[in-house]
């Protein structure tokens, strides 16, 4: 080899070297990118209109004469959306993952499983027109409402769309436990069941914590599907009622928005973003400690 | 002592007490009954789907564009503002992300930088559809002045899919035996001669699963779009298609069902995506375990 050649590739080295540095800072300046547009959007708002003001006022008028941007209503709705899903979705997905886990056979599971996935796959609009043409009537019909768009139909197309992440991630944590902490419960005389429920569940927590946080973090975030179910008014959450999520709140006003109002929608993204900031701390924490990778 | 002894001596009962019985039926009770609620509840969307949208199922429907003077409806522009969109962002992503995680795994030295870069994407893994949206509408429509495209849509979709290219490029690489690497500086290749020779071809597998989970998740994607590709049903070339706004099925679909209330058109499109979803999920999968086979022989 001469001493050219050798020179040319060392060019080529470094070059590459420096290329595939700038790809992995490129990530930093995504995330730095998203923050800083939501924070420059978003302050504005805030600032004019009062955060306090803001954050608590209970009324959302924004095209009235006198506008009006308390955004409590929506803070309080995907808080409580958020809990109803997981309340419906923790136990159905949990048990279905210990079920999968544990007791399954082998055949079954690979039938399951895929279908799981396809339930994770599915994209949301679709959740939302099925929640539309399924749910919304049958629960108008059930309860005797004017509009069954409400709370609860969200609530319901959530639990539906987190199933597969919490089963998922549960199955992950559940099989990380090590087998000999169930041999030494089976030779203590504990049952099958017993021995899941009491050994392997409480082993497992902080992966299936896990579970319930990445949940919370899609439900939170979770916007057309919402849309198409809640109904879309302002009101201050009740379960029969029409609501408004950050999410919703945010999409259903942008395409015809202006001024002030325009800010604050930027605004709600704000709340919402901060919102989903820290579950992903508390996420990244549980996951550490459960020792369950992300999927 | 003997009475002491006597009185410790329990006799083994013969059956299991009542209530351990009974927590363990109950337990298994409700295990049957959750997974059995879950499988129906997958069984019935499928289903639901499928046998509404097959009887609006038609050669005209799929191969047209939609027309106010005839008072037809076509699904193609939609089709293929999907697939120019999901092209597109799939090949600026690939190199991003395949890059950065080769520089996670095989370059970098310093410890901090390569925590703060996974912490990173974790994060935007962790970012709603709708800030996407949002940040996208501000940043490629307005401040690159790209309008309401595509090509916006497609960069949008580029930040939020970077995550799962990354994760999965990593995993494989990772299953790289480390034999290989040392084979090659062995044999005298720098650094990027041994990444583009040995460690790439080996990991083809896992990029390939990483490019078609992204694809899925593009497909599926909406909220992010809704702002930044916009609405459009015309039918296009890639090129102008490509700068000018159109719906994709997923915001085609929301747009006819909650806007215009067309719901025979709408169930043909939630069919198109089952479909699709079923696709992509079989040929991750399966390119998901042929890259385990591949690990587990080379062990």
């Amino acid at each position: 080899m001469n001493l050219l050649d050798k020179n040319n590739k060392d060019t080529v080295e470094s070059i590459a070297g420096t290329i595939f540095l700038v790809l992995g800072i490129v990530n930093i300046a995504f995330v730095l990118l998203i923050c800083i547009y939501l924070i420059i959007a978003g302050l504005p708002a805030i600032g004019k209109i009062g955060i306090i003001d803001f954050l608590f006022g209970t009324k959302w008028a924004s095209t009235a004469a006198e506008p009006k941007f308390g955004i409590l209503p929506f803070i309080l709705t995907s808080i409580y959306g958020t809990a109803g899903a997981i309340v419906i979705g923790l136990p159905l997905g949990f048990f279905s993952a210990l079920y999968l886990a544990k007791i399954a056979s082998h055949k079954v599971r690979i039938t399951v499983e895929p279908l799981i996935d396809l339930l994770a796959g599915i994209p949301s609009v679709v959740y939302g027109f099925i929640g539309m043409l399924v749910l919304v009537p049958a629960i108008r019909s059930i309860f005797d409402l004017p509009d069954g768009a409400s709370l609860f139909a969200a609530i319901i197309v959530l639990a539906v769309m987190i199933l597969p992440s919490i089963i998922k991630v549960s199955i992950t944590a559940l099989e990380a436990v090590p087998e000999e902490y169930e041999l030494g419960s089976l030779a203590l005389g504990a049952n099958e069941i017993e021995t899941y429920c009491r050994v392997v569940v409480p082993a497992a927590k902080s992966g299936i914590a896990a579970a319930v946080v990445l949940g919370v973090g899609r439900a939170i975030g979770e916007a057309m599907a919402v849309m198409m179910v809640a109904g879309n008014a302002a009101n201050m959450p009740s379960l029969f009622e029409s609501v408004r999520f950050l999410t919703t709140a945010v999409a259903s006003e942008m395409s015809y928005s202006s001024g002030l109002q325009r800010e604050a929608l930027f605004s709600i993204a704000l709340v919402l973003f901060v919102f989903i900031m820290l579950i992903n701390a508390v996420l990244n924490v549980l996951l550490k400690r459960g020792g369950v990778k992300r999927k | 002592m003997s009475d002491q002894v006597q009185s410790e001596v329990r006799v083994i009962p013969d059956s299991v007490p009542f209530r351990r019985e009974l927590y363990s039926r109950i337990l298994k009770g409700c295990m049957f009954l959750c997974i059995g609620i879950t499988a129906a509840l997958v069984a019935f969307l499928i289903l639901y789907i499928l046998v509404r949208a097959v009887p609006y199922f038609s050669w005209e429907i799929l191969t047209t564009k939609p027309s106010y003077l005839k008072g037809t409806i076509g699904v193609l522009p939609d089709i293929l503002n999907t697939v120019y969109l999901v092209l597109t962002a799939l090949v600026i992503v690939l190199p991003l992300g395949v890059g950065a995680a080769i520089y996670l795994n095989e370059y970098a030295r310093s410890k901090k930088l390569v925590k703060i870069i996974e912490y990173a994407v974790e994060t935007l893994a962790g970012i709603p559809s709708i800030i996407y949206g949002l940040v996208g509408m501000l940043f490629f429509c307005q401040f690159l002045g790209l309008q309401t495209s595509l090509l916006a849509g497609a960069l949008t979709l580029v930040i939020m899919s970077i995550p799962v290219i990354i994760r999965t490029t990593q995993e494989s690489l990772k299953t790289v035996p480390s034999g290989y690497r040392e084979g090659a500086y062995g044999l005298g290749a720098a650094r990027w001669h041994m990444i583009r020779t040995v460690v790439l071809p080996c990991c083809i597998d896992g990029i390939v699963t990483g490019c078609i989970l992204a694809a899925g998740r593009m497909l599926g994607e909406s909220a992010a779009l809704l702002f930044t590709a916009g609405f459009a049903h015309a039918l296009h070339g890639y090129i102008d298609g490509i700068t000018s706004s159109g719906a994709t099925l997923t915001v085609a679909l929301y747009v006819y069902a909650k806007e215009q209330g067309e719901f025979e058109v709408a169930f043909v499109i939630a069919a198109i995506l089952l479909v699709l979803c079923f696709i992509t999920n079989y040929f991750a999968a399966a390119f998901g375990r042929h890259m385990h086979k591949i690990h587990a022989d080379s062990k």
